[in-house]
């Protein structure tokens, strides 16, 4: 079964024909998709503005990811449902948008990244880090979340 | 001059127009209005999360007001501009669609729930901002704020839909609503 095929499925799936043939049910889906949106950009930001120097520097930089990583969690089980019924109205369109393709490529890294690196220099003592590998890793955090937020917008302009 | 008026003015300026007849300026301004929610929101819900208990429990609540605002503040400032940005460049239909109408009254109680919240029960955070669980009154702000922020951008949304548009046979109530005033004569 090719990727396309697989892509045509979903589309034809009893979920992706009933929210493709509803008025609401897309653009509701979609307004929850940004909610979560919303949340997984404080999640990201204050993290990232913090490894920067940038506020909350009274805090540390390990209990603020620990409190933030949660948020993070939650956002993810907001916009990835929403996502998967959003992608199953529209599959077809996806496979042949290279927004979806630099989204979820830009996504995967993300989380990787967000999971391995970011998680383990946040979680480091801090009088053993320098502050440019901090730099780095919010950098580095920044650039991957918004691909995925202007590639998900991008989607959206067919 | 009525607000509609209004609206029909602003609709002729060469503002709106440029905005609305450019091939790229809506979709890019409307793109960085809803990416700035990540800076806005986003913290406004992490610094309500705090109000509330459930999140930075070991940082002060001052300070993460202090911290937090002036990123806030920038982020509402690019939200509002392009907010503005987006209404002028379709100012009639906009100002009278249902969900452009509940996303300004929303927004008018999301200010007045922040000056409450400022003028009341944080003028006295020296005295609970240390505390994991601050005080009642600072909770139902932030669970005020959370919903009303949410409604919000579901609103925002529902802007770009046109299933009430005054152009399209509406019941009475939403012609009131919408104030459409009298249908085209050809219809």
């Amino acid at each position: 079964m090719s990727v396309l095929s697989f892509f045509m499925w979903c589309e034809n799936s009893a979920i992706g024909d009933a929210i493709r043939t509803s008025k609401w049910l897309f653009p509701f889906i979609e307004a929850v998709h940004l909610l979560g949106l919303a949340v997984i950009g404080g999640a990201v930001l204050i993290v990232d503005l913090r490894l920067f120097g940038l506020n909350l520097r009274g805090q540390p930089v390990a209990q603020l990811a620990r409190d933030a990583q949660r948020w993070l969690l939650v956002s993810l089980a907001i916009l990835v449902p929403t996502g998967v019924l959003m992608f199953l109205s529209e599959a077809t369109k996806c496979y042949y948008h290279p927004a979806f393709w630099m989204k979820m490529s830009a996504l995967l890294l993300a989380i990787i990244f967000t999971f391995t690196v970011k998680r383990k220099v946040a979680l480091a003592d801090e009088a053993h880090m320098r502050p440019l590998w901090y730099k780095l890793v919010a950098l580095t955090s920044i650039t991957l979340w918004s691909l995925v937020g202007i590639g998900g917008r991008w989607i959206g302009f067919s | 001059m009525s607000l509609l008026s209004l609206c029909q003015w602003l609709a002729n300026t060469s503002w709106s127009i440029g905005i609305h007849e450019s091939r790229y300026g809506y979709s890019i301004i409307e793109s960085v209005h809803v990416l700035t929610l990540c800076l806005f929101l986003g913290l406004a819900v992490m610094l309500d999360l705090r109000l509330l208990g459930v999140s930075l429990r070991g940082a002060p609540v001052y300070e993460v007001v202090e911290q937090l605002l002036p990123w806030m503040k920038a982020g509402f400032a690019v939200m509002a501009v392009s907010g503005i940005l987006l209404f002028t460049a379709i100012p009639v239909r906009t100002y009278q669609n249902i969900f452009f109408r509940l996303k300004v009254i929303m927004l008018i109680a999301a200010a007045v729930n922040v000056w409450v919240f400022h003028s009341t029960v944080y003028r006295k955070v020296a005295d609970w901002g240390t505390s994991a669980r601050p005080p009642r009154r600072a909770r139902i702000a932030a669970g005020l704020s959370l919903a009303l922020w949410a409604g919000i951008v579901i609103a925002g949304r529902m802007i770009a839909y046109n299933w009430f548009d005054c152009d399209r046979k509406q019941s009475a109530v939403m012609t009131f609503m919408e104030s459409c005033g009298p249908p085209a004569p050809d219809e």
